[in-house]
């Protein structure tokens, strides 16, 4: 029962239709716009239950945004910004196009998330009704778990087909591309929703407190001066299909570290292995990667780890970029998210920025130094690796293509 | 779909802390009457220490993880894993909504990383020292069909054995007055893309569109677990107890069911 020793290569994935909400705005022309102009979306922390001394990248709008009463049982703030996320760049038009092409049965929905509708336990638990369970208007089963987001957003995009959520912390919605893939390559479905879906909420804010890696002011992944994250929330959305398009996904690679819940391993042994198994899946060398997207977090050790790996992996011209200090580091949804900056890379020739980080920590060395972009550039390339890294040493990455 | 082969299996409850005990009570054999509760399951992957940290859900897990791969003579560390569970570890989340509640800047590190879906998963791959892909999903009552279903498509998909873990708790606190999940229950498989000989048993698999209703549970051992958020395995393991070919279709979604076809033992 031995492993084989890499991965086949696989018949790329056409990205049909994409769209993304987060501190950026709606939609991918806010994202694009914000990467662009290179300034950071993050602000104080301004959320009215959560004092903390933190910078946040959040959504606006949502606690004011009128609710469909049908859907009054799956209030919540994730799911507003999930279905906020679906009013954007024809996404639900584009599903529905899919569902009358093949099916409701023949399209799937794999949705990454790290915190789900937590929250609304979370705000159940500081209002408990006298007998010491959940007040009244807070007992809806459905909510209080962590499946909550997918089952809302397949009901509001009238799915059918297999659906489930991944919940493994920061890699969800990069490992949700990778699901997506092989459904299509068993040929179990025509389609599938993939997604990312994670709001703000006092489990990320205080969790990450509690460690001691969440930064007082916006992050600058990579900087000297770094000193931890600042946490996002956004929704991000593709529907992926067999055969072609614009943008392709062309491999992904999942590996685990097998080192420490909450540290990655110090020569980056599962990143590495997955960008590996990336790389075969889409039959490329790393020398042919012209734009990565780090996962860049903006804690000491990530960076480090990250910035050695890019280093010795990449070629000395590639563009190399961290954009979680615009964004924010929105867990769960990140992975997608930043396959998305990825896409508008190959799709429009956009290359990302860094900001707020101008030059990379000395320490990293000149190799990472000549690879690390501050500022974004116009350029048409042709293969993009996003890289996105969790709790638990789980490791994702995507090879993008056009 | 073509059919994978199970290798190997675990089984963790608190009346029938090991498959074979498990299996003997799912056919409703006096072999299988519930053995008095069996204490917390000792997985041999983590230190003493690490044990005495674990949350339950991290300690059934493993255990049954560790019992699929020697049923099966497996190497752990060579296998991807998928493991699945409605609602993670209930007193986890009790204690991190307690502890928001009451004093946030109180939450402690470790409670925080035990709080996320994948703790069982990281824990397993560092005690396997396994660095392969692992997964950690959720579908509401459909977990285990669903993780069955990312399993055997890794399984076929890459052409390897797949661990499949599903673990789920009882409700603790406050979350008991929404939370329906009562004891516990862990179930895992060592599925194959070929059988090493006639002792592996082959399941067909295919989706089907159309709302099912699970599948009656047959056996009191059974019953005796339906309260648990992972029940839904429940069907395939009497199944599996039982050395008769049959069919069953397990609910994956509102609108859609998961058709196995096993073949006789």
């Amino acid at each position: 029962m031995t492993a084989p020793a890499r991965p086949q290569r696989i018949a790329p994935v056409a990205l049909h239709a994409a769209t993304a909400t987060g501190a950026h705005g709606h939609g991918l022309d806010a994202l694009a716009e914000l990467l662009a102009r290179n300034r950071s979306a993050l602000r104080a922390n301004d959320l009215p239950d959560l004092h903390l001394a933190t910078a946040i990248g959040r959504v606006d709008g949502l606690e004011a945004m009128a609710w469909p009463a049908a859907w009054a049982a799956w209030d919540s703030r994730a799911t507003r910004l999930a279905w906020l996320g679906l009013q954007a760049d024809g996404f639900i038009d584009a599903v529905a196009a899919a569902r009358a092409r093949h099916g409701a049965a023949r399209i799937g929905l794999v949705l990454g998330t790290s915190s789900s509708t937590i929250a609304v336990s979370e705000a159940a638990y500081r209002a408990l009704d006298a007998d010491g369970g959940f007040a009244a208007a807070l007992r809806h089963p459905a909510l209080h778990t962590p499946h909550a987001v997918t089952a809302f957003v397949q009901q509001a995009l009238g799915l059918e087909g297999p659906t489930l959520t991944v919940s493994t912390a920061c890699s969800s919605s990069a490992k949700a591309l990778a699901v997506a893939e092989r459904w299509l390559r068993l040929q179990l479905v025509d389609a599938v929703v993939a997604a990312g879906v994670d709001a703000l909420g006092g489990s990320l804010l205080h969790g990450f407190r509690s460690l001691g890696v969440l930064d007082d002011q916006p992050c600058r992944p990579f900087d000297t001066t770094r000193r931890g994250i600042s946490i996002g929330e956004a929704a991000a959305y593709v529907l992926v299909a067999r055969g072609d398009a614009a943008v392709r996904l062309l491999g992904h690679g999942e590996r685990n570290d097998a080192h420490h819940m909450s540290s990655p391993h110090p020569q980056g042994l599962g990143a590495e292995r997955a960008l590996d198994d990336a790389l075969a899946r889409a039959g490329l060398e790393a020398a042919a990667i012209d734009f990565v997207n780090l996962h860049g977090t903006g804690t000491p050790a990530n960076d480090e780890v990250e910035a050695a790996l890019a280093a010795r992996r990449y070629a000395p011209a590639t563009h190399v970029c961290a954009t979680k200090g615009l964004t924010g580091h929105t867990m769960g949804a990140a992975g997608l998210l930043e396959a998305l900056v990825c896409a508008l890379a190959l799709q429009r020739g956009l290359l990302a920025g860094s900001a707020p980080t101008k030059a990379p920590d000395p320490a990293f060395g000149a190799a990472f130094a000549e690879r690390w972009r501050p500022v974004p550039v116009q350029r048409r390339i042709r293969h993009a690796v996003s890289h996105a890294f969790g709790f638990g040493g789980n490791n994702a990455v995507l090879v993008l293509g056009c | 779909m073509p059919p994978v082969f199970v290798q190997g299996l675990g089984w963790w409850s608190t009346a029938w802390p090991a498959w074979p005990q498990a299996a003997a009570a799912l056919r409703g054999e006096a072999a299988g009457l519930p053995a008095p509760a069996s204490g917390r399951p000792s997985p041999a992957g983590l230190s003493a220490n690490e044990r005495r940290r674990a949350p339950d859900s991290v300690l059934m897990a493993l255990q049954v993880a560790e019992a699929a791969c020697a049923a099966a003579g497996a190497d752990a560390a060579t296998l991807p894993s998928v493991f699945t569970s409605m609602h993670g570890d209930l007193a986890i989340v009790d204690a991190l909504c307690r502890t928001l509640a009451d004093d946030p800047l109180l939450l402690s590190p470790t409670r925080f990383h035990h709080s996320v879906h994948n703790a069982a998963s990281g824990y397993w791959a560092i005690g396997a020292h396994n660095t392969e892909a692992s997964t950690a999903l959720a579908a509401d009552a459909h977990g285990f069909a669903a993780g069955w279903l990312e399993a055997a498509t890794q399984c076929l998909a890459d052409a390897r054995p797949v661990l499949l873990v599903a673990c789920d708790t009882e409700a603790v606190g406050p979350l008991r007055s929404v939370n329906h999940s009562r004891g516990l229950l862990a179930v895992a498989l060592l599925l194959a893309p070929a059988p090493r000989g006639p002792q592996d048993r082959a399941i067909g698999w295919q989706l089907q569109p159309g709302a099912v209703a699970a599948p009656p549970l047959r056996s009191a051992a059974a019953r005796s677990l339906q309260g648990n958020a992972g029940a839904g395995a429940l069907p395939l393991f009497e199944a599996l107890a039982d050395s008769r070919s049959t069919t069953l279709a397990l609910p994956l979604s509102p609108g859609l069911a998961l058709q196995l076809a096993l073949s006789p033992a």
